[in-house]
């Protein structure tokens, strides 16, 4: 009988065990799924022009999954006949998808490379595929250093910790930036991306561009750093770095906040440190330019930006269509989609949630174009 | 004469019948039955043909264009214009955890069947079956976060030991920071083939003949002896396969992998040094985010790990036939 009961509880704990499991497999989905409700939705969702029905399928970049809950949720209940399935499959996937013509638009991390373009011209028939920037959201440095509160990095520093070049916490070059602070001797662990990201490209971006004669890899979704461990997903980054005493990594904005995570203010050569937030991320896509031929919108961001208060690592991510010969069953709905999520509302309902509204120069620029696609 | 009436007729007829019926040819019942377990038999056929296909025909793909050697060299970087990949490093990781969870696993394994078949009162023993039962339901995933957040930070005292002791034979050896090596990733999968290695074992240990296990005791042998002489010897070839089974599992895990590893491209001579990969780790890691010749070069070493998984079946056959004299069960 005893025997029974200790039975009964280990499959009780077994249980709670996978409870465990299946719920910090949802919080690292998605962080806030909660956003848009009650009178904010309504309030939102009665300025939305709704066109077209049916199903709207678009797939691609897991960094904009919780954007486009948000979105979808709004949209939906303004505009009940269309159904729309954003499957976050990864930019990757999803670009190879859009490009076989199974999905009306892709979500990616970055824009699309010639060849890809190329061969979207296949698909859009009379066009071809075109960038069209909708959010962007910080990167944030996350570390955890016990007795550490305030710490400040700058591109250098980053591009050499990173790979493996200073190794301690009490290396000069940090005590240089951080005069104040008292640096223990331990070894820095520095966590990245194990698996293929967008994440890990625009981080590495930024230390190419920034830190050139520090970073000498080229950017890439794979990381390319020396040394260091990785670990799987932004999710798997913010874990480490929780775990670790001496530990640095790099993750979404959204994953260092939910994680109660410390980050790196960046010495930019502005007057003052700069702290990763949504608003500063805003402040340094501004200072972007616009690369894309024709319709197309790619951004090239300014790495090397000394604005003050703008923060330069920063992820913009892009949805990607035809500019023309969209497929017409679901062009009316994807326009109407994409002018909501490009309006005010739609960039704005965003900001509470990690992502920074792309700046209003170019989502102007979004605007019309979204209007001209056919 | 003797077909129109055929209860009457004695002898050869009947017989001829009976001989008919014994092919399975004649009656309803058997032809269904027969075409039934033709079709499975044709269908598993057709489905390993097909992937065995599918593997290769888009693995060729991929090796036609690889820049660097396929088998021996230490990088990955398939997206890249030209693309550079070889398997070298996944193939080492995947061999080298495997081997450690067969090293660790299969003898407590053993253990624990002995001790259920053997040595444990009823009441303990089918309560501890099904405790094990549950270990086989726990889906991979689990045992990935359970590895991520509980294992990994619990495995640094052991880790400090063994590099104290036996960091002299250079494979022990550990300068710290999170244990996410290939040796953690061995002691997980340990875990998690343990109830198929315990079941299988338990099963065949307890089908050793009891007249057997009697005559030993008759003759004064203890009871470690009668294990010994009579139920191990019976047991050998059960207990390869279900330890053939275990390392199918080992070889393939993915998601626990993935969750635990911090893997690199680099075969670092310390088991306890974070680093290397394996096939299935390396496939679930970059197959998101890949171009399609990076999907062609991950199938490409899908194709090296069911290779492996049919030598290593192989081998197991030809141990299990060698060894055919011992077992009742496969006589």
């Amino acid at each position: 009988m005893k025997l029974q009961r200790t039975i009964r509880l280990r499959t009780a704990a077994v249980g709670a065990l996978t409870v465990c499991g299946a719920l910090a497999l949802s919080a690292c989905g998605s962080d806030d799924n909660s956003g848009g409700s009650g009178s904010d939705t309504t309030k939102a969702a009665s300025k939305i022009k709704c066109e077209g029905e049916g199903n709207l399928l678009a797939s691609g970049s897991s960094a904009q999954k919780n954007a486009m809950d948000i979105w979808t949720q709004t949209y939906q209940s303004a505009c009940g006949s269309t159904q729309i399935n954003y499957k976050p499959t990864g930019s990757g996937a999803g670009i190879q998808e859009f490009l076989q013509g199974k999905t009306a638009f892709a979500g990616s991390d970055s824009a699309l490379k010639p060849e890809e373009v190329a061969k979207s011209k296949k698909v859009c028939k009379s066009g071809q595929g075109i960038d069209l920037p909708m959010v962007g959201g910080p990167i944030a440095v996350t570390y955890h250093l016990e007795g550490v509160e305030d710490l400040v990095l700058d591109a250098d520093t980053l591009a050499k910790i990173f790979d493996s070049k200073i190794t301690k916490w009490n290396d000069p070059a940090i005590k240089k930036l951080n005069p104040d602070a008292k640096l223990p001797g331990k070894k820095i662990q520095a966590f990245h991306r194990s698996d293929e990201s967008g994440t890990t490209d625009n981080f590495t971006k930024y230390l190419n561009a920034a830190a050139p004669s520090s970073w000498k890899h080229e950017p890439e979704k794979a990381w390319a750093g020396k040394g260091g461990q990785g670990a799987d997903g932004s999710s798997g980054i913010a874990t480490n770095v929780k775990q670790n005493d001496g530990s640095i990594g790099y993750a979404e904005l959204s994953y260092a906040t939910g994680n109660d995570l410390d980050t790196v203010k960046l010495d930019t050569g502005a007057k003052e440190p700069v702290e990763a937030t949504a608003d500063n991320a805003s402040k340094a896509i501004a200072d972007a330019k616009v690369v894309g031929q024709g319709k197309d919108l790619a951004l090239e961001l300014n790495y090397k930006t000394k604005s003050e208060g703008a923060y330069p690592i920063v992820l913009v991510t892009y949805e990607i269509a035809c500019d023309k010969g969209n497929k017409k069953e679901s062009l009316d709905a994807m326009k109407s989609f994409l002018t909501y999520t490009a309006s005010e509302d739609g960039q704005k309902a965003l900001k509470d949630k990690g992502y920074a509204p792309i700046p209003d120069e170019i989502i102007t620029k979004v605007r019309t174009t979204i209007d001209g696609l056919s | 004469m003797a077909t129109e009436n055929p209860p009457a007729t004695a002898g050869p007829p009947a017989s001829a019948a009976s001989a008919a019926s014994a092919k399975g040819a004649t009656r309803k019942g058997d032809r269904i039955f027969l075409g039934l377990s033709r079709g499975s038999g044709i269908t598993l056929l057709v489905i390993m043909a097909a992937i065995a296909v599918f593997l290769t025909w888009r693995a060729a793909l991929a090796i036609n264009a690889d820049e660097a050697n396929f088998l021996t060299s230490f990088e990955w970087d398939a997206n890249a214009n030209p693309p550079r990949f070889g398997i070298a490093v996944l193939a080492f990781g995947t061999v080298v955890s495997s081997v450690i969870a067969m090293v660790v696993a299969v003898p407590i394994a053993v253990g624990i069947a002995l001790f259920i078949s053997h040595y444990a009162p009823r009441k303990l023993a089918t309560p501890l079956g099904y405790v094990i039962d549950l270990l086989a339901a726990v889906p991979s995933i689990v045992y990935g976060l359970w590895g991520a957040l509980f294992l990994v930070p619990h495995l640094t005292g052991l880790y400090t030991w063994l590099d104290e002791y036996f960091g002299w034979t250079g494979i022990f050896t550990y300068e710290g920071g999170a244990a996410r090596s290939l040796f953690t990733v061995g002691i997980l999968l340990a875990i998690m083939i343990l109830p198929i290695v315990t079941n299988v074992s338990r099963e065949v240990f307890r089908q050793s003949p009891k007249m057997q296990e009697e005559a030993a005791l008759a003759l004064g042998a203890t009871r470690w002896e009668v294990i010994r002489m009579s139920v191990l010897p019976f047991g050998r070839s059960g207990v390869i396969s279900a330890s053939m089974l275990g390392l199918g599992r080992a070889l393939g895990e993915t998601m626990a992998v993935a969750t635990v590893l911090s893997p690199s491209f680099l075969i670092k001579a310390s088991l306890l040094q974070p680093g290397g990969g394996t096939f299935a780790q390396n496939i679930a890691a970059g197959f998101k985010e890949a171009g399609s010749m990076g999907r062609d070069a991950l199938i490409a070493s899908g194709l090296v790990l069911f290779v492996i998984t049919l030598l290593v079946n192989g081998a197991a056959r030809l141990i299990i036939a060698r060894r055919k004299e011992y077992s009742g069960a496969n006589a």
